[in-house]
């Protein structure tokens, strides 16, 4: 019963304190895309924009009333559950995010479900076999996708597979996907480029964990009792190590849908992250706001997550 | 043959088209002999059609095109008043018409208004097209004209056009079938202006653009997502007989040049606009692909302000004018596909260009002689930015030159986030980047009266604004040119305005895609190719 009321007071305590990282969260975006230059107005009229015009546009959008007055009605807004209109869409913002936020999360999805197990099990295994050769082969391999950036990684991929061998498109719009076959066409490079980034981090922080357990006392215990090497890591070292390795994966996602904006350009893919910079670009702040307080919440949430599967996957922890 | 009534050459000139034609000369080859005949543009394409229909391939129906812009974001619209990029006039391009609409020579040509008669061009009537439906099956009606008309003199509305269509005094229907529309004062180019894609004729009340679009254009709206994708479907009730060939197209935003390019080149997309002229190489030498440029009018200019110093010194701004390298810039920042410039806004292509300005040279000699007479020396800041296509290539350029002639140049890059409000036009040095105009009148009210709006230089000249007026409500053509040729020659002499070269369009597209050609706005025809192109078998 421990377990339960602990996980139940840490779950209440994180509510708590989320609650008030996304209200200083929104009023740091908020400040900050004030303090850029130019507003939504003279953006939409851009070369066109004369003062006439201007001064109509702000008053349509609200912008003519001070900060402080805009960021309370927002907030307003978002306590009864309205995001708002977006300035440059004119559509509700709840739309906008509605059809992106699915895509970004399949996007996510998708990688996590290939990459996960990959840096899993590349991560045990070095540290299994720590200072061999497919240690020193995995560990080469990993630092140098770490090294190498994904945009140079998405733009050979699109060279070779797309223009060249035309096996997978240049573009994944993610639109009139109708089979599995062009399901996987579709999200193949993409997937691909975000496997480079995220498997290594992973793959190093599961090692790091793994070998940090291999050398405790209660590891050599179970060697000396006989243990065969795969026991000893999956059994007895694996489930102490999960805590680390189970941030280490939220950090890899939380990044996979708010921090995946290079990828989303290159392949014209839909997603939040490239919605938020558009946003940015037209000055459209109701949006903004919106993707900020999905990728906090996302973040938020995955932290939360992980240190739930640390305390239950701790014996310790969970036997107090 | 509709255009016969428009041949007006002479029997000699005939027979050197034609004996052009069977020599085998492209279309374009004769388009420039016919101009050197001073032949009136409109009726090119009507003898064009007439020497190429036996060569020419017929146009074949169906098929579907998926086409890239360089942008697609949230602010994507599906309301005409409010267009802001090739984006958003291609689409309006497809889902409206106009009262008028230009061809390949900028001479405007009746569309919704099958007739236009003026008096003094100050009260102009518009004839309507019988049997015109808008996608809903409503009729056009003199009341849809009126409405959209008016609504860009509503502040409320936003439109980008506001400014232009302050001039409509009056606009009202006239008839069952006619609108008519008086001028607060005479203005001979309103064809050409009513063609721009801001004044497309959406339905009476319109004002919701949020959902759907109504509009009388070749396709209808089938789906349309902001920052993701439009798709269009033949309409099949278009006003025009036979046309579109297309039965949909999908329109899509690749920021990314070289992901547009690799699009392009991988099959994803049949064609692209804006292809970069270093990619130019790459997409030629790919089978299947070509790339299509449209010799235009937009211009980088360098903008030296009369307001301030030095630049507001005459002798500064001539030793600057001197200073520029038009050739090298052609050839080294735009890889050719430019034109090089002679300090006039007007393009060679344009009807109203004046020839006999002699070149204004690359001259350290004349530049060191004006800079010294106007007794600057140290550095002078120059602001650049990529948001003005080719000014950072530009200003090093000049930095490069000027250092020869003992002044620093000072280029300060800044971010072409935000340029058009806080950098252009606020620095005596610095860089702005104009879109063509159809319009001369618009191209001269716009940039370079006293009064414009975005009178870049802040150049203030009592007889250049008094031959704008005379220009605007002179309606004899000959006249017309001679007071536009007076007014180039004193923006390339007295205009704190420096053009290096025009900048052409470049478009990439699959072989397969046919009917392409040029209309000087802008690339894909001039955002209207959806309606012109097929897809070959």
């Amino acid at each position: 019963m421990a377990d339960k009321a602990l996980a139940g007071r840490l779950i209440a305590q994180r509510i708590g304190l989320g609650a008030v990282t996304l209200l200083i969260v929104s009023a740091v975006i908020f400040t900050i895309t004030n303090l850029l230059p130019g507003d939504a107005a003279q953006e939409a009229l851009g070369q066109s924009a004369t003062p006439e015009t201007v001064a109509a546009l702000r008053a349509q959008y609200g912008l003519d009333k001070p900060g402080p007055v805009r960021y309370a009605s927002w907030l307003g807004g978002l306590a009864t559950g309205n995001l708002g209109q977006s300035f440059t869409a004119s559509m509700p913002v709840a739309d906008l995010v509605a059809v992106r936020l699915p895509k970004s999360l399949l996007l996510a999805a998708v990688t996590a479900a290939v990459s996960v197990p990959i840096a899993l099990a590349i991560g045990i295994l070095s540290a299994m076999w720590r200072g061999g050769a497919l240690d020193r082969a995995l560990n080469l391999i990993t630092l140098s996708m770490v090294a190498v950036p994904e945009f140079l990684v998405a733009t050979l991929a699109v060279l070779a597979f797309a223009v060249k061998l035309r096996w997978f498109p240049a573009l994944s719009n993610a639109v009139d996907i109708k089979d599995a076959g062009q399901f996987f066409r579709t999200y193949a490079m993409p997937v691909l480029t975000l496997c480079f980034v995220v498997i290594a981090q992973m793959a190093r922080m599961t090692r790091a964990a793994v070998i940090d357990q291999l050398g405790a006392s209660y590891v050599e215990m179970a060697v000396l009792k006989g243990a065969k090497p795969a026991r000893v890591a999956l059994r007895h070292a694996l489930p102490n190590a999960i805590g680390p390795i189970a941030n280490a994966v939220a950090l890899s996602l939380s990044y996979l849908l708010g921090g995946v904006v290079i990828v989303e350009t290159i392949f014209n893919y839909p997603g939040l992250a490239s919605l938020m910079v558009d946003a940015v670009t037209n000055r459209d702040m109701p949006v903004v706001q919106a993707c900020a307080m999905v990728f906090c919440f996302a973040y938020l949430l995955l932290v939360l997550v992980a240190d739930l599967v640390a305390i239950l996957s701790n014996p310790r922890l969970r036997h107090r | 043959m509709e255009h016969d009534r428009n041949l007006s050459i002479d029997p000699a000139d005939q027979l050197r088209l034609v004996d052009a034609l069977a020599r085998g000369a492209s279309r374009r080859d004769v388009l420039r002999l016919m101009l050197s005949m001073g032949i009136l543009a409109s009726s090119a394409g009507g003898i064009l059609s007439h020497a190429t229909k036996a060569h020419a391939q017929a146009p074949r129906k169906g098929g579907r095109i998926r086409a890239a812009t360089t942008s697609s974001s949230t602010a994507d619209t599906l309301d005409p008043a409010k267009g802001a990029n090739a984006t958003d006039y291609t689409r309006h391009n497809m889902l409206y018409s106009g009262l008028t609409q230009l061809d390949a020579t900028l001479a405007p040509q009746p569309a919704l208004a099958e007739e236009i008669r003026n008096d003094k061009a100050t009260t102009w009537t518009f004839k309507l097209r019988k049997d015109v439906k808008f996608h809903d099956g409503s009729p056009l009606t003199p009341a849809d004209v009126v409405y959209s008309l008016n609504r860009h003199k509503d502040a409320a509305t936003a439109s980008k056009v506001k400014t232009v269509a302050e001039q409509f005094a009056e606009v009202q229907a006239s008839g069952p079938n006619e609108v008519q529309v008086k001028l607060a004062g005479p203005n001979a180019d309103l064809p050409v202006i009513l063609a721009a894609s801001h004044f497309l004729i959406v339905k009476d009340g319109a004002k919701d653009f949020g959902a759907g679009a109504n509009g009388t254009g070749p396709f209808k709206l089938k789906e349309f997502k902001p920052g993701v994708r439009s798709v269009m479907v033949r309409n099949d009730g278009y006003w025009k007989p036979g046309r579109p060939y297309l039965d949909e197209v999908e329109l899509i935003g690749i920021q990314d040049e070289p992901a547009r390019i690799n699009a392009l080149l991988s099959g994803d997309v049949h064609m692209v606009l804006a292809v970069d002229p270093r990619s130019t190489g790459r997409v030629k030498s790919t089978p299947g692909y070509a790339v299509l440029e449209t010799k235009s009018g937009l211009y980088t200019d360098l903008v030296m302000r009369q307001d301030a110093a030095p630049t507001s010194n005459p002798d500064f701004v001539l030793a600057m004018k001197y200073l520029i390298d038009r050739e090298q810039a052609k050839n080294a920042v735009f890889r050719g596909f430019a034109v090089v410039a002679n300090d006039q806004p007007i393009p060679p292509s344009h009807r109203y260009y004046f020839a006999g300005l002699p070149q204004r040279p690359y001259d350290l000699d004349k530049a060191k002689f004006h800079l010294q007479k106007a007794g600057v020396s140290g550095s002078v800041p120059v602001f650049a930015t990529a948001a003005a296509n080719g000014s950072i290539d530009m200003a090093v350029l000049m930095q490069q030159s000027a250092q020869k002639i003992g002044l620093t140049l000072n280029v300060n890059r800044v971010p072409a986030d935000g340029y058009w409000s806080n950098h252009w036009m606020k620095h005596p040095l610095g860089f702005g980047n104009i879109n063509p105009r159809t319009s001369a009148d618009q191209l001269f009210t716009q940039f370079f009266k006293s009064d414009a709006p975005w009178n870049e230089s802040g150049w203030k000249n009592e007889q250049f604004d008094q031959l704008v007026l005379a220009a605007r409500a002179e309606s004899d053509e000959a006249k017309r040119k001679k007071l536009y040729g007076d007014m180039q020659v004193l923006i390339h002499e007295k205009c704190g305005i420096g053009i290096p070269v025009f900048i052409s369009f470049l478009d990439g597209h699959s072989t397969k895609v046919k009917g392409l050609g040029s209309i000087p706005v802008g690339g894909f025809m001039g955002y209207m190719f959806a309606e012109h192109v097929w897809l070959d078998g």
